[in-house]
């Protein structure tokens, strides 16, 4: 009797302690990118900083100004990524050091977002795009808690809010053109094509000019590897691109989530163990103590 | 059930019900205003800090402090310690009460939130990656368990009115739910483990942006057994405030056994969470300096001392130092959870975040409606036990 109880409360902080002792057994593979995904490299090297980019961004994806980084709200200066712009160009500076960035969705191959939305608003759609469905969104905002690019962004200002992130102008590609970015860059510095021309294209540019580059695609493996691949002149994480491991964002929180829910079996046998412990406590108990439960003083 | 609760009766309207409900009515105002001008207007929520006090407090630490019922559920049900039983229906309120508020808190801080629907419904969208989704699922049905076991209390003076359609439904309800009590406790216990476990997982998914004195995939063991610490913690605290209340001969006896077990789970919490922190070789982080160490050391305190204080046994019969050491407990759990949510996370320089008035007034008026709800419920319903039996004094 007193092993079944046992076994129910350890069934119990089994839950808990198969999560703990568990190192994700796949990590080792690194998921693959979808057959037909697309994305973008962005050379920080070719970068100007002239930011037609953002602008045909704003008007490809109709977009509102976002005027927070000009005191007298004359100016459409995004601060950061926002509700209101979803691809903005930075600067790094150090002394002589200087970079430009373009931040925007990353597109990863297995994204935090889409792990963290509970009917699939954010997912992976055609192509590999990290896609918005607001019919599915209820506003939770835990993809923001996910993403570590701090891409997706909510339109707090508004009392019917969405999700605002980089859709890779879905919409565009449809109709057979590229994203708006890509376009209209001067410095062809972010281009549009499959994932694996980028790559090819990334790597050529590593090997014909060494001394160039930091000598990294970041995004070929980061945080699981990344649909938007960049190339820099200065440390990535100078950049805003964190240094994450090739081990996707989600893959931990994952792996404990199905360590302990696989096929049901784990909540089905507590939930079998609860309920044969409570018949025989009952049937012990007997006529004697009929409000449910025993008192050990009694037996 | 046949246990001698009764309702404790006199007057619903005195000056702590007006007060509490004045409190209600503000944050009832406070809620119209949010759902009509949104998030930003009302609240200190950003794009760095999408997750505030009504997730942190209302949902994560609420829920954890409704666990009263899960605990006695535990002792009464599967430990067989059927002198417990008479805690079992306050319990029950206070988790029912304390989930639905919960509910409440969640349908509020959701931006979208007149789809939340969607979320039980859609089930052909469900994202099983998502520990969110489990957690959702898990107290939207908890929730009707919780109220489902309460039914037979709620009901008993439909069963004694004078109605006889009414009487007989009743009846009939009341004799469905109580026939279905296994398979229901059952679940309740099953959905209570799953949910108050995947809290802790939620955090996980901010990966590197989770400070590394919290970021552990020992996040759900922790927050399950904090959680029951701070369920019998609330039973403590519970009982003891309704007995000067309502002027009740308090249940000494079981409250001192319960402090009993309160001080092992504290410490197993503290063993496993300083044992985790070498093993991660995170441990020198707590000696770093700063704030986050400072907090996570405040943890660690909070943590230890019910036990100190409880480490007596004629200290587990003292009244006043079992409510002040349930106190304890409870802000422990909560300042863990807390610090789990809004202190370990990291999500820039640039980013901060300090509830707003309407949000701390939202929580205060929902606090305050539980409250109120409580005092209503126990003077109407047969819910705390008449008086200690006389027996058990005996035995």
């Amino acid at each position: 009797m007193g092993i079944t109880r046992r076994a129910a409360l350890q069934t119990m902080l089994a839950a808990g302690a198969t999560a703990a002792g568990t190192r994700p057994a796949d990590a080792a593979v690194l998921p693959a990118p979808p057959a037909d995904a697309v994305g973008l490299l962005y050379d920080a090297t070719l970068c100007i900083g002239c930011k037609t980019c953002t602008v045909a961004c704003r008007d490809a994806n109709g977009l509102e100004p976002d005027t927070a980084g000009s005191p007298d709200r004359l100016y459409n200066a995004p601060l950061d990524l926002s509700a209101r712009a979803k691809t903005v160009i930075k600067l790094y500076a150090d002394g002589p050091v200087r970079s430009y960035v373009k931040a925007q969705c990353m597109h990863c191959v297995d994204p935090a977002c889409a792990s963290a939305c509970m009917l699939g608003a954010l997912k992976k759609r055609q192509f590999g795009i990290v896609t918005y469905d607001p019919d599915l969104c209820i506003g939770c905002r835990y993809c923001e808690v996910g993403c570590p690019f701090g891409v997706p962004k909510f339109e707090f200002a508004k009392a019917a809010p969405r999700i605002v992130k980089c859709e890779l102008c879905k919409e565009r590609l449809a109709s057979g053109k590229e994203p708006a970015c890509t376009e209209v860059c001067p410095r062809k510095a972010v281009i549009y094509g499959t994932r694996t021309e980028l790559l090819q294209e990334a790597k050529r540019r590593l090997a014909e000019s060494p001394g160039r580059y930091v000598p990294k695609v970041y995004g070929e493996t980061d945080g699981g590897g990344t649909q938007v691949l960049y190339l820099s002149h200065v440390p990535f994480e100078k950049l805003g691109l964190p240094a994450l491991g090739d081990e996707p964002a989600p893959q931990l929180a994952r792996s404990i989530q199905h360590a302990v829910y696989r096929g049901f079996a784990a909540p089905a046998a507590l939930y079998a163990v609860l309920g044969l412990v409570m018949m025989r406590n009952r049937r012990s108990a007997g006529a004697a103590a009929p409000q449910g439960g025993a008192d050990d003083d009694a037996r | 059930m046949t246990t001698r609760a009764e309702p404790i009766g006199g007057p619903l309207v005195t000056p702590a019900t007006r007060g509490l409900a004045v409190l209600f009515g503000l944050a009832a105002l406070t809620i119209l205003w949010r759902l009509v001008a949104g998030l930003g207007a009302t609240t200190a929520l950003n794009d760095g800090y999408p997750l505030g006090l009504w997730i942190a407090f209302d949902v994560v630490t609420g829920a954890a402090l409704a666990t009263g019922g899960y605990v006695i559920g535990i002792l009464v049900y599967i430990l067989n310690k059927g002198r417990y039983h008479d805690l079992l229906r306050p319990a029950l309120l206070t988790s029912a009460l304390g989930y639905t508020l919960a509910g409440i808190g969640v349908t509020l801080d959701v931006g979208r939130w007149w789809a939340i629907w969607k979320v039980p419904v859609y089930f052909w969208n469900w994202n099983f990656n998502s520990a969110l989704l489990e957690v959702a699922l898990c107290i939207m049905a908890y929730v009707v368990v919780l109220w489902l076991r309460l039914a037979p209390a709620l009901l008993q003076p439909a069963t004694r009115g004078g109605n006889e359609r009414l009487r007989r439904a009743a009846a009939r309800f009341t004799s469905l739910v109580e026939r279905a009590t296994i398979p229901m406790v059952a679940l309740g216990l099953l959905l209570a483990t799953m949910h108050q476990s995947s809290l802790g997982t939620l955090m996980l998914l901010a990966g590197s942006r989770l400070h590394p004195l919290w970021r552990t995939p020992l996040l759900p063991l922790l927050f399950l057994i904090s959680c029951v610490a701070m369920g019998f913690a609330v039973v403590v605290f519970e009982s003891v405030l309704s007995s000067v209340a309502f002027r009740k001969r308090p249940e000494l006896d079981m409250l001192a056994s319960l402090a009993g077990i309160i001080a092992p789970l504290q410490l197993v919490f503290v063993v496993l969470r300083l044992g985790d922190l070498w093993w991660r070789g995170s441990l020198g982080l707590l000696f770093a300096g700063g704030g986050r160490s400072a907090v996570a050391a405040i943890e660690f305190a909070v943590f230890l001392a019910p036990v100190v204080m409880l480490a007596s046994p004629s200290s587990r019969r003292d009244l006043g130092a079992l409510f002040r050491a349930a106190m304890v407990m409870m802000f422990a759990g909560a300042l863990y959870r807390f610090d789990t949510y809004l202190v370990a996370f990291m999500p820039g320089a640039q980013w901060s975040y300090f509830p707003s008035v309407a949000e701390l007034t939202i929580t205060t008026g929902l606090v305050a409606f539980e409250v109120l709800a409580y005092i209503v419920i126990v003077k109407t319903f047969p819910i705390l036990a008449a008086e200690p039996r006389v027996e058990r004094q005996a035995a």
